[in-house]
């Protein structure tokens, strides 16, 4: 491959760091064992001298949450010039950012539960109780809150009971300033890759979650054996390819490039249901890109390689 | 099947852990933990970190360290770097009993058994005393890492109140008296009677011999982990309790405080009929302590001051344990509450009424602080509006810079339940998961 030296950016100072550098240390070893020469570096005052002194062909940013997640540090890797794997700034703004992934989503006619986003000064002004019943009111039960901005299932919860509703909130505020109160969609949870090495967005293999507690949570997410995951999922060809077709088109609408991961419901009635998308998705021992690599007969060194090449081969982005 | 899917593989189910049906019952509650990864972000140079409890070594003589070391390898390289003795090395063992002599304890070598840090004794006793089933005794709240090896061997923990004196006679009396009218068996009362982690406070001179008769009376065990004993700022050191009971307490003792955690030298004095399970134990769990670390334990004994240096530490943590109380006086809000210790690394505070530490971890490590949420130290849930401040890492003016962070984020938390209402029920959030024994949390 052109590119030879590549920088993993795991870490960060997001609630997710721990996972951050799980998924750096799988993706380093993964090109490592395709003869990749490979550095994992946390992001710290230090970076932009050693990307500027030593510049690599390409730099992975695996960093969850915000600062990686929100298109933060990529911007600054355009300022200094430095090519990336993933997704431009302003396409990672809008797809972190739950409500406006959902607005635009929606636009392009895709299925996203009912919702609404809220910032905690909201209830301070106008009250907690009147706010809360309006919700209520307006999208019924179960719903579920979180974190506009976010992943992991950090601070997210469902509510089924009317009284829950404010300890969902206080427990979405404590990751973030504004909350997404949105209904729970029962059925089939399923994550889709979609990746695009140089012609085109495609999906792989959609992975079914089945987490035994029934809750997809942190604990579900990163302890193995507490999840059992279907890959290829068990659905109907018609409903793998409608996931599939979801997870490009949200892939599509959000203007992302080289990888993503959209999480989906397949509701009983074989509607699918965009929640969110990531454009640094999990790569941990027990993340779901990984298992639907692996499912569609790919190497996952071989397969961020071709990414990288990609990224390293694509036009250098203007600045005006 | 569309243009949009590779050929797929035959459909698999995993479970991604391929021995998940083999483990153990006692790892069921091994699982990830919110509160765990968010202590990864603590380790950042930028976050105050008031949470880890790792001893501030910075002063050490390094050179001496070094020397006694290189001399060690020169001089008994072969012995040094062999399996020993599963009891501890000998003279190791000399040592540590002029080293417990200055807390009123008259042992004999024969009676200590080295360990891994005193977190393995812990280990090991409960091992050789300990049932499914059974009950431990343990104060309210209690160390961590206790807490995790009283959980491995499936113990139920009932746990005693304290207050500014420690453990409390009348509670530790009624907690006996109900655990056995229902036929429970107890197996021991485990304390840390000075500079409790992560309680602060110290068993007063005047209960120690309550606590013991109560124990003797019972029938009743003592281990008596004594991690923080010769950290005292402004008193001799306590008498232990095992220096005025020795049938009827172990006491664990540990170098990780006075001198350096990684070498991971702690001890257990047992009386003798206890030591010999005690050694079999350790045989059975390592063959024998590390003989490398003990002999260089023995070797800075030997050369160095080790008491002038105690004394460096106790002024250094002296002089952290003023800015954090100071920090505290000045900043913390009027409704929140702490002690002040005397001694060890920690402060305990209780948050005003209707916050949640744990549910207000999150925040914190946002605003670049960090401390241990209260249920840590609860095997049973409790500990949620209070916190465990370690004061014993950062200068002073990082730990006067975290107070001022922290008390932003109680403000912040202050008005979010001001907005829902105190008394809201708090969300599945942060609850699940395997929050401990860890370094971040010891």
């Amino acid at each position: 491959m052109s590119a030879t030296r590549v920088v993993v950016l795991a870490g960060g100072l997001s609630h997710e760091r721990d996972v951050s550098l799980r998924s750096g240390r799988r993706v380093a070893e993964a090109l490592r064992g395709i003869g990749v020469e490979v550095e994992e570096r946390d992001v710290d005052a230090g970076l932009l001298a050693t990307l500027r002194d030593d510049r690599p062909d390409c730099v992975l940013p695996l960093l969850h949450g915000e600062s990686g997640e929100d298109g933060a540090v990529r911007e600054v890797l355009e300022l200094v010039d430095v090519p990336y794997l993933g997704s431009r700034p302003i396409a990672c703004r809008s797809a972190f950012d739950k409500p406006v992934a959902k607005a635009v989503v929606a636009r392009a006619g895709l299925h996203t539960p009912a919702g609404v986003a809220l910032p905690h000064q909201t209830f301070r002004e106008l009250g907690a109780a009147p706010v809360m019943a309006a919700i209520l009111d307006s999208l019924g039960l179960p719903l579920v809150v979180k974190p506009t901005r976010g992943g992991s299932a950090l601070g997210c919860t469902a509510v089924r009971d009317p009284a829950g509703l404010a300890g969902a909130m206080v427990s979405a505020f404590a990751y973030g300033d504004t909350a997404l109160v949105e209904r729970l969609v029962a059925g089939r949870e399923v994550a889709v890759p979609v990746v695009d090495t140089g012609d085109g967005p495609r999906a792989l293999p959609v992975v079914e979650i089945d987490p035994d507690g029934g809750v997809y949570d942190y604990a579900a997410r990163y302890t193995a054996g507490s999840t059992r995951f279907e890959v290829p999922a068990k659905l109907s060809d018609d409903l793998a390819e409608e996931c599939a077709r979801v997870a490009v088109a949200a892939h599509r609408a959000l203007g992302l490039r080289d990888l993503s991961r959209s999480d989906l419901i397949v509701d009983d009635a074989g509607t699918v249901w965009f929640l969110e998308v990531n454009v640094a998705p999990g790569m941990t021992e027990t993340s779901t890109v990984p298992l639907s690599v692996a499912a569609a007969g790919l190497d996952l060194g071989g397969l961020v390689a071709d990414l990288v090449r990609t990224a390293v081969d694509r036009p250098r982005p203007e600045r005006s | 099947m569309s243009e949009h899917l590779p050929r797929p593989r035959p459909s698999g189910s995993t479970r991604l852990d391929g021995y998940v049906d083999r483990y153990a019952a006692r790892t069921r509650g091994m699982t990830a933990s919110e509160i765990r990864a968010l202590f990864s972000v603590a380790s950042r140079p930028e976050v105050v970190s008031l949470a880890g409890g790792m001893p501030n070594i910075s002063g050490l003589p390094l050179d001496v360290v070094g020397d006694a070391v290189a001399d060690l390898v020169h001089a008994r390289g072969t012995v040094a770097m062999q399996y020993g003795s599963g009891q501890g090395d000998p003279r190791l063992r000399e040592q540590i009993c002029e080293v417990m002599r200055l807390e009123g304890i008259d042992a004999h070598p024969d009676d200590v058994v080295v360990t891994v840090g005193s977190q393995q004794a812990v280990d090991l006793v409960t091992r050789i005393f300990c049932d499914p089933g059974d009950v431990v005794i343990c104060e309210a709240p209690s160390y961590v890492g206790a807490l995790g090896v009283f959980k491995a061997y499936e113990c139920d923990v009932v746990h005693v109140e304290m207050d500014e004196h420690g453990l409390v006679p009348q509670a530790l009396r009624d907690a006996i008296a109900t655990v056995e009218a229902a036929g429970r068996r107890i197996k021991f009362v485990y304390t840390i009677p000075n500079y409790h982690n992560p309680a602060g406070v110290s068993l007063s001179p005047q209960r120690r011999p309550e606590i013991l008769e109560i124990c003797r009376e019972a029938d009743v065990l003592v281990l008596e982990d004594n991690p923080y004993g010769l950290l005292g700022f402004d008193e001799e050191p306590y008498r232990a309790l095992r220096a005025d009971e020795a049938d009827g307490v172990i006491y664990l003792g540990s170098f990780s405080k006075t001198f350096a955690p990684g070498f991971r030298v702690g001890w257990a004095l047992a009386p003798h009929a206890v030591r010999e399970k005690l050694v079999l134990a350790q045989e059975s769990a390592t063959l024998c302590p590390p003989s490398f670390s003990q002999l260089a334990v023995s070797a800075y004994l030997e050369r160095h001051d080790w008491r002038g240096q105690v004394k460096q530490f106790r002024e250094l943590y002296r002089e952290r344990r003023d800015a954090m109380v100071e920090a505290l006086d000045d900043m913390m809000p009027a409704a929140a509450r702490w002690n002040v210790p005397t001694g060890g690394f920690y402060v305990w505070l209780t948050l005003p009424p209707g916050l949640d530490a744990k549910a207000m971890l999150p925040r914190a490590v946002t605003s670049r602080v960090a401390f241990v949420p209260g249920t840590a130290f609860f095997a049973d849930g409790f500990g949620a509006q209070s916190m465990r401040l370690s004061y014993c890492y950062p200068t002073p003016e990082r730990i006067r810079e975290g107070v001022r962070r922290l008390v932003g984020v109680i403000e912040e938390e202050l008005e979010l339940r001001e907005t829902f209402g105190t008394a809201v029920p708090l969300a599945r959030g942060t609850g699940r998961g395997y929050d401990g024994p860890h370094t971040d949390l010891t």
